[in-house]
């Protein structure tokens, strides 16, 4: 059983490539061999900004022989059959066998292959896996038209048994494979031979390079966090830069900097983000002073002078950049004091958008209209909100987040405080843009919450309104993104609002009604439409038939007395259903499943997100208990008897049930049931309490099983007949206050 | 490699330092191209020469202008006007990357007290049309050279691939020198009996063109100027096969000096802030459309390996 070991050496691979690259090439070539008819017993993939590596051990030195029959087409069927066939199995006409089948004689094709040896396998699938690497970005060099990376210097594969170690016979264009590698490229210059892959990794360290960037991190963190520990500082953990670092040396040596004082007086962000950003430099903190204080830097490689030649080279970059970062913050801090936040806004005006939707100045002025609106809902004062919408964006005009785009927000926080807003309002700056990512914190402050929300349904109703919607896989303005934050804010901080009524809200009517009217109309009846538009607010807000199907079709009646109403309100039920085909998605990962959410969905008040969740929340709990399911089936059978009824007979049994025509206990037991229950249901339902409610529900399933298993509904008698029909329909009526069962399944 | 050499002792050696080690390795040592450009690879022996058939080796200062980076000279690192080290090989030899690294060690950075590495940087110039993957060389975590593998220029793939180094000469030779401000770099000899820093012949004339860059420059005429560009670059291109005797002759470099004005114009009026976002881009187009019709030409000519 010999081993297998391959190494692709080229010039300096993209730190951020190198793990997915050797996942990729254990995946290609693992899966190759395994179609060729080989196994193996293990596989250890590795990266250095050199090298590919695999390692396969007990690699099976033949594959097995195959042999293979196949049917074909009948002697009888058409010449262009046969051919098929022939193409299909490659082989030719004399060689196929006819045979005597049960319709005759057909043709059969035996495909016999070989066992063949391990090297000619590997050989073949190195060879197709380098020439088809799925590179994010790859490249040709010099005279050649391989792509590769970046250019691709020399192969090393080696099957080693208990003979000793075979070159793998390989050629892709100029390259041969061979049995040799280089160490480190200054420690250790010129090219050396291996066996197998445990002499590779011991010849590698000796040629000062750590083959395995997971030993390469643990260096790197040892030796950091015990510099800085020894001097009573501490590494500010970071993983992603720490995996990138990682990926940029081979030998790595651990350089523990201090920062000039000078520069200690810049936030905290401000000194992290430079350093890294522009050095991949690990920011260290002084714990008595919270401070950071000084950083580390990975080198490539050792020095005679151990590193201080190299120290003091990164020193002087970080001053210089830290010089530039002390320019912007101070600047900034000057034109705050200067002109206020407002006036570091006003460059916004010539800041485009997004060119069917203004200027970003344009959009602050929107997002400060509904800041005002959302914030009695949220609990902020109006005033507040609107002021922090007014500045919000302030900072994408300084010269700090010119440069540092990912500290937006956060300077908008330090120059908001330093401009003399308080009360939440920078807060607000800052956590407006929030949550981001899954992981990302829910603002909770009130003005923040405002702020966030009306940025979001902003972008989103913006958007919609220029028919700039996500499709499949692509989402370049994050709309998806948008709404997922609309979702997670109005959940987290429990906000009752119609989601409906903040889509439509805004200055001089919604922009769904002004970007329709400037689509439709003539530029000279635009100003006359527009202010129509906003008269007319009462008159467009949608009314809904009873049930809204949301997610698949929406279905709108109203007194809509020209298109423009109607193409805003139809584009309004769009984007609710986009918020629901999200929230569908974001229960579903805590546990809800689809057909429940679709059970509240079918429910007024759909668009109050909180109302709908909690709604399901009951639902969900209710349908895990033992109760839940049984009176589900017997919601289903009554719903179903009913139905079934209703259609034959022409008429709706919803009146009248009366007790005295009962004549079982069971039907009397059940009257009595839903009696009880609805005088507790119905006030639980108007008070929102979905949990008494359902345990309302939960009441009926014994009688409602009993009747069923005592009463034959469908009476010879008419009268009994009626009054049992009406008697069901009280079931599904009691039930469908709570949820739309029909659409659970099972 | 190169054999351990003194360091140098001032700007000018710097660069002749490399022009000797250039020349050693068998490169044309050529001269600036006679134009304002924003950066090296606008020399028609890197955009033009990059494309074609034919092996090129060429080694050159080439005066870059950008006009947005004027700071009135008293930035230690910008300047509006300052100088590239530009070096193209076709096709790019296997061993570029150890040519490179020996020319580092011939103006004075020793390997083995150093640093370097080479960190992912991808090259890409919207307004030439042309885009190659490299890196950005790093010495002791500056930023001294770009290294690029030219994949496409203006829209036409680079058969063979040519291999160009760009160095950043003031930031490279401040680092090389010690100097913390670009004004004080000793530009000749310091021993020299007129000794000259980099402020002395520099200083002035970035004050006066960061004044002018900023706020003077007439914008109307460099429209117009733009315009002008953007319509002779085209009527030379269109311009009949055959000259007056018969001749055939493309007269793509004509027609490129136009697009390199182009640009340069385009930079000037970016600078003083009168293109939009939005308009931003149209510009660039616009550039780009006639990087790309000079490459067309070129390729048709002797020199970009037509029979």
């Amino acid at each position: 059983m010999p081993d297998l070991l391959i190494e692709l050496f080229s010039e300096e691979i993209p730190a951020r490539m190198q793990a997915r690259a050797a996942a990729d090439l254990k995946k290609l070539v693992t899966d190759g061999l395994v179609e060729a008819g080989l196994t193996y017993a293990g596989a250890g993939a590795f990266s250095t900004p050199r090298r590919l590596v695999l390692s396969l051990e007990g690699l099976t030195a033949h594959s097995q022989a195959l042999r293979e029959e196949r049917k074909g087409p009948a002697a009888t069927a058409p010449e262009a059959a046969l051919q098929g066939f022939l193409r299909s199995t490659g082989l030719a006409r004399e060689q196929l066998e006819l045979r005597d089948d049960k319709k005759g004689q057909v043709w059969f094709a035996v495909i016999e292959k070989p066992g063949r040896a391990a090297a000619a396998i590997v050989a073949e699938v190195l060879e197709a896996t380098i020439r088809n690497f799925p590179w994010p970005k790859s490249m040709r060099w010099g005279t050649g038209s391989l792509r590769w990376v970046r250019p691709l210097h020399s192969i090393l594969c080696l099957l080693t048994d208990e003979h000793g170690p075979q070159v793998v016979p390989l050629s892709v264009d100029h390259l041969n494979a061979g049995a040799t590698t280089e160490g480190h490229r200054f420690m250790s210059p010129g090219r050396f031979a291996v066996t197998g892959f445990d002499d590779y990794a011991a010849k590698l360290k000796r040629a000062h390079v750590i083959l395995d960037p997971a030993a390469r991190e643990a260096q790197i963190w040892h030796d950091a966090t015990t510099q800085a520990f020894a001097r009573g500082l501490e590494v500010v953990p970071d993983a992603g830069l720490l995996a990138e670092v990682a990926g940029l040396v081979e030998w790595p040596v651990v350089l523990l900097g201090a920062i000039a004082p000078g520069f200690l007086d810049l936030p905290p962000e401000v000194l992290q983000t430079s350093m890294r950003t522009h050095q991949k430099f690990f920011s260290v903190k002084n714990p008595k002073t919270g401070r950071i204080e000084g950083f580390v830097t990975v080198a490539n490689r050792e020095t005679a002078d151990h590193g201080a030649t190299i120290l003091a080279g990164n020193n002087k970059v970080l001053s210089a950049r830290l010089s530039d970062a002390k320019f912007f913050w101070e600047n900034d801090l000057r034109t705050v004091h200067a002109v206020g936040m407002e006036g570091m806004a006003a460059g916004l005006a010539h800041v485009t958008f997004h060119n069917k939707l203004g200027s970003q100045a344009d959009r602050v002025a929107r997002i400060e209209a509904l800041a005002r609106e959302i914030a009695p809902l949220v609990g902020a004062a109006p005033d507040l909100a609107a002021e922090a919408a007014r500045i919000c964006k302030a900072d994408l005009q300084s010269a700090m987040v010119a440069e540092f785009p990912e500290l937006q927000g956060l300077m908008g926080r330090y120059y908001a405080t330093a401009a003399g807003h308080d009360d939440g309002v920078p807060e607000a700056c800052e956590m407006h843009w929030k949550p981001l990512g899954a992981a990302d914190d829910v603002p909770t402050d009130p003005v923040s919450v405002a702020v966030a929300l009306a940025d979001k349904i902003d972008t989103l109703t913006g958007f919609w309104a220029i028919d700039e919607k996500p499709t499949g896989s692509k989402d370049p303005f994050a709309l998806r993104r948008a709404a997922l934050g609309v979702i997670r804010l109005v959940l987290g901080n429990g906000v009752r609002a119609s989601l409906i009524k903040a889509m439509n809200t805004g200055e001089k009517g919604h922009i769904f009604h002004r970007v329709a009217v400037k689509e439709r109309e003539k530029q000279d009846v635009l100003d006359a439409l527009e202010v129509n538009v906003g008269a007319r607010e009462e008159i467009t807000t949608i009314r809904r038939t009873a049930t809204v199907e949301t997610g698949t079709r929406v279905l709108v009646s109203g007194s809509f007395d020209d298109g423009t109403a109607l193409h805003a309100s139809t584009q309004v039920l769009d984007l609710l259903a986009f918020f629901h085909d999200r929230l569908k998605v974001f229960l579903k990962d805590q546990g809800i499943r689809h057909d429940v959410i679709d059970a509240c969905l079918a429910m007024p008040g759909n668009d109050d997100l909180t109302l709908l969740v909690k709604r399901a929340q009951s639902l969900a709990a209710f349908l895990k208990t033992e109760d839940g399911p049984n009176l589900l089936q017997g919601f289903k059978r009554a719903n179903a008897l009913l139905s079934q009824a209703e259609a034959k007979d022409g008429v709706e049994y919803s009146y009248g049930a009366d007790p005295k025509f009962a004549e079982t206990d069971e039907e009397r037991a059940l009257f009595t049931a839903l009696d009880q229950a609805e005088a507790v249901l119905t006030p639980a339902m108007k008070t929102e309490d979905f949990a008494a409610a359902m345990a309302a529900m939960a009441t009926l399933r014994a009688p409602v099983d009993a009747f069923f298993e005592a009463v034959q509904v469908n009476s010879d008698n008419p009268i009994t007949r009626r009054n049992r029909l009406n008697l069901l329909h009280r079931i599904r009526s009691l039930c469908a206050q709570v949820a739309d069962l029909t659409k659970i399944e099972g | 490699m190169a054999s351990k050499a003194a360091a140098p002792r001032s700007f000018q050696e710097i660069i002749l330092r490399l022009m000797t080690y250039w020349s050693a390795k068998g490169c044309a040592v050529l001269q600036p191209y006679d134009m304002e450009v924003g950066a090296g690879t606008f020399h028609p022996a890197t955009t033009l020469r990059a494309l074609g058939s034919r092996p090129w080796a060429a080694a050159y200062v080439q005066p870059s202008r950008r006009p947005t980076d004027g700071r009135y000279g008293e930035n230690p690192n910008r300047l509006q006007h300052y100088y590239q080290y530009q070096v193209l090989i076709k096709p790019s030899p296997p061993d570029l990357q150890a040519l490179y690294l020996g020319s580092l060690q011939a103006i004075g950075i020793d390997a083995d007290l150093h640093d370097i590495r080479f960190v992912e940087d991808d090259w890409e110039s919207p307004t030439l049309g042309a885009w190659g993957l490299g890196w950005e060389v790093w010495c002791d975590g500056m930023e001294v050279s770009q290294f690029t593998y030219f994949q496409q220029v203006g829209g036409h793939d680079c058969r063979p691939v040519a291999g160009e180094l760009t160095y950043g000469l003031e930031r490279l030779a401040m680092y090389v020198l010690g100097v913390d401000h670009v004004m004080d770099m000793p530009f000749n000899d310091p021993d020299a009996p007129i000794p000259l820093k980099y402020g002395d012949i520099f200083r002035q004339t970035e004050q006066e063109y960061s004044r002018w860059n900023f706020d003077q420059a007439d914008t109307a005429m460099l429209l117009q100027h733009f315009q002008d560009a953007e319509a002779e670059c085209a009527r030379i291109l269109n311009a009949p096969g055959l000259d007056k005797a018969g001749r055939l002759i493309v007269m793509a470099h004509p027609a490129y000096d136009q697009c390199i004005k182009a640009s340069h114009l385009f930079n000037l009026l970016d600078a003083r802030g009168v293109i939009s976002v939005t308009e931003r881009q149209a510009y660039i187009g616009r550039v780009r459309a006639l990087a790309k019709a000079c490459a067309d030409a070129f390729v048709l000519t002797e020199a970009g390996g037509a029979a």
